[in-house]
């Protein structure tokens, strides 16, 4: 009996969590494009559904919500289809979809879908092969050796990330790095654009009037088109589209030119509005934060290179260790079980709702920057596959940060995994990220002022 | 004398504009990033007796209507001196031809873009469009792409685009030369709308010099011998 109304509460939840992801879909994704297969918003929002349903078996766990055998019973199903979803399904839409945009293939959809679908569980199968994941004991086909894989991917995804955004963040916030930028500066910036238009068309307009008085002479003028066309043009060549050929090379090196003054122009408005906006009282408090993230940047990459270098793994998550320190160095006395409950309960929760929110933005960033109207099924594909693995590689790391007591349920449901392993190829790829996303800011730090200081 | 052509992105802007400039079909289109241009050479007032070559500048802006605000105050310096606005807008693509309204407000308030706030949040204000001088003319591409069943629907929409905005329309299919082949209704309207430009150009400017007076104007530079201004 308990089981059915536990059942019928997870699937409430279940459906809540589609609504949002079919709403999110909708309202921020896709906001510019016209719907027209529902097949990709539908498997955009099951995917998102059933990683937030991990999260929420979780909670769960921690707040002791349900019965224990029905908690184990939903999470076991919940990781089926969830790997069922990111290793069949939406590899197979993302090469059906790829498919059908190239019109040669158009006829045979399906077949090459399917060739494409087994090309990538080849690689995906091989991606298991160098990392030391798995026991040999396991079976082919298992959870652990699918969950594995995933893991792999969305550990390393989440540190590249991570990285990346551990630095990005301060300097964001910070108005330290801000470049000066006068209103005098965009105005000379922007002359200089026009300057470049003005430059184009003129040269436009020649090459205009040369094509319309060659055409009303009656000479042809194609580009050389084929063999015999090129040997021709070899041979003999017509002084009007020699010349046009000469101011086409001109105008295409000063088109190239406008397009860099038109980014650098909208980067320097950028800059000047950041400066408005650390000139506000917000803007002060985010600066104010900056400082604050700059140094748990820091001490985050300190942490992740003494874990490499002394090859050790933290055994207690920062709960109980908080606990200890506060019971045994501070005298204060509490009643450890409750509050650890508690604090363990609002920790994870906050990883979790970060982590979430921040990879929806990233997402949708992401998604403006890169789609048009004919790959965004694709990549709306794409980051749904991206978002699960990220979120079955949460679930692993979350592991970590929970209490003795409450790991046990997903060391249970996932197996043997070896989470060690997980941890020390994080800190790796977050060490690696966060440095390299150092030296490329730096140096794009330094290359920006020098282009604008140039008259 | 310029002509800007704005709308969303992925919608064909440069197959248009390469369409109306050099009568020929883009064969490889790609991203345009800032603003490209091309210039048109066109016939005013062809097969009378007035005919004069003018060049024409098409300004092709682009971008999302979404875009940060520091790219739409770079897309404002391409807004002044705008003689004519075309705008596109996809056929297969219905929130395109929604975004319109919020592209010509951008375009037509370029006095207030500097400040990243529209006058109104994106509605439809017909009385904006009532005092509007500016000629505008709005176009649909990959009409190719669109079934037949659904072509009827499709056009009565898009008629009922053009009507709010007070425009000509006209749909068409960038990969084919033969939509704006000379003499069709397409091409006709093409030129009309250009005319139109010219005349706003260049002899609403004498119009404003005497108030009142606008019956026979003289053309420096000769080729021009009157024109009757009605």
């Amino acid at each position: 009996m308990s089981f059915l109304i536990d059942s019928s509460i997870m699937i409430t939840s279940q459906i809540l969590f589609f609504g949002f992801g079919w709403l999110f879909f909708m309202r921020q994704l896709f906001k510019d494009y016209e719907v027209r297969q529902y097949v990709v918003q539908v498997i955009f929002s099951v995917t998102f559904a059933f990683s937030c349903t991990m999260f929420e078996l979780i909670i769960f766990e921690i707040l002791k919500v349900l019965n224990s055998s029905s908690r184990y019973f939903h999470w076991k199903m919940n990781l089926c289809v969830i790997l069922l979803i990111l290793v069949f399904m939406v590899p197979f839409y993302i090469g059906y979809f790829i498919v059908s945009n190239i019109r040669l293939l158009h006829k045979q959809r399906l077949l090459f879908s399917c060739l494409l679908w087994l090309t990538f569980m080849y690689f995906f199968w091989k991606l298991g092969d160098p990392f030391p994941i798995l026991s040999p004991k396991h079976g082919i086909l298992s959870i652990e050796q699918l969950i594995s894989r995933v893991g792999v991917i969305g550990v390393t995804l989440m540190a590249l990330l991570s990285g990346f955004g551990a630095v990005n963040c301060p300097y964001t916030y910070m108005s330290y790095f801000l470049r000066n930028v006068t209103d005098a500066d965009i105005l000379a910036l922007e002359r200089r654009l026009l300057q470049t238009m003005d430059m184009i068309i003129s040269k436009k307009k020649r090459m205009a009037m040369t094509r319309r008085t060659m055409f009303q002479k009656g000479e042809v003028h194609n580009k050389p088109s084929g063999f015999w066309g090129m040997i021709k043009s070899v041979t003999t060549s017509i002084p009007g589209s020699e010349n046009l050929t000469l101011i086409q090379q001109e105008v295409d090196a000063l088109e190239e030119l406008s397009r860099q003054l038109f980014l650098e122009t909208a980067d320097l408005y950028a800059t000047k509005e950041r400066i408005d906006y650390s000139k506000t009282f917000k803007g002060k408090y985010f600066n104010f934060l900056g400082y604050f993230f700059s140094i748990y940047c820091l001490w985050k990459i300190f942490m992740a290179t003494i874990n490499i270098v002394f090859d050790r793994v933290g055994k207690t998550d920062p709960v109980t260790r908080g606990i200890e320190i506060t019971v045994n160095y501070l005298g204060i006395q509490f009643d450890v079980k409750f509050w650890s409950q508690h604090i363990s309960f609002i920790l994870v929760g906050i990883i979790i709702v970060t982590s979430i929110r921040g990879l929806l933005i990233t997402l949708t960033k992401f998604f403006y920057a890169i789609s048009s109207s004919k790959s965004s099924n694709v990549i709306v594909l794409l980051l749904a596959q991206i978002m699960g693995m990220y979120f079955v590689s949460s679930v692993l790391l979350i592991r970590m940060s929970m209490p003795l007591e409450y790991r046990t349920i997903i060391t249970e449901v996932l197996g043997e995994l070896q989470f060690n392993f997980y941890h020390r190829w994080f800190d790796v790829i977050f060490l690696v990220s966060a440095l390299s996303s150092i030296l490329f800011l730096y140096l794009a730090h330094k290359q920006a002022p020098e282009k604008h200081m140039a008259p | 004398m310029t002509r800007v052509l704005i709308s969303f992105t992925g919608v064909g802007k440069s197959s248009l504009v390469h369409l109306l400039c050099q009568n020929q079909v883009l064969g490889n289109p790609s991203w345009t990033v800032g603003c490209s241009v091309d210039v048109r050479v066109h016939d005013y007032k062809e097969g009378t007796p007035e005919e004069k070559t003018y060049y024409i500048e098409l300004w092709d802006v682009g971008g999302s209507v979404g875009s940060a605000s520091s790219v739409k105050s770079t897309r404002a310096v391409f807004y002044n001196s705008v003689n004519g606005i075309i705008l596109v807008h996809d056929l297969t693509n219905k929130k395109s031809s929604q975004n319109l309204y919020r592209w010509s407000l951008e375009a037509l308030n370029r006095d207030l873009v500097p400040t990243g706030v529209l006058v109104t949040n994106g509605d439809y204000d017909r009385e904006q469009f009532a005092d509007n001088q500016i000629p505008l003319l709005v176009i649909g591409t990959k009409l190719d792409q669109i079934h037949e069943t659904k072509r009827h629907e499709v056009l009565t929409r898009t008629a009922f685009l053009a009507e709010d905005f007070n425009a000509e329309e006209i749909n068409l299919d960038c990969t084919n030369l033969r939509c704006l082949a000379a003499g069709s209704s397409n091409a006709v309207k093409l030129s009309r709308f250009f005319d139109k430009v010219i005349e706003k150009r260049y002899f609403l400017r004498e119009g404003n010099q005497i108030p009142g007076f606008p019956d026979r104007k003289r053309f420096g530079g000769g080729t021009l011998k009157s024109l009757h201004y009605d």
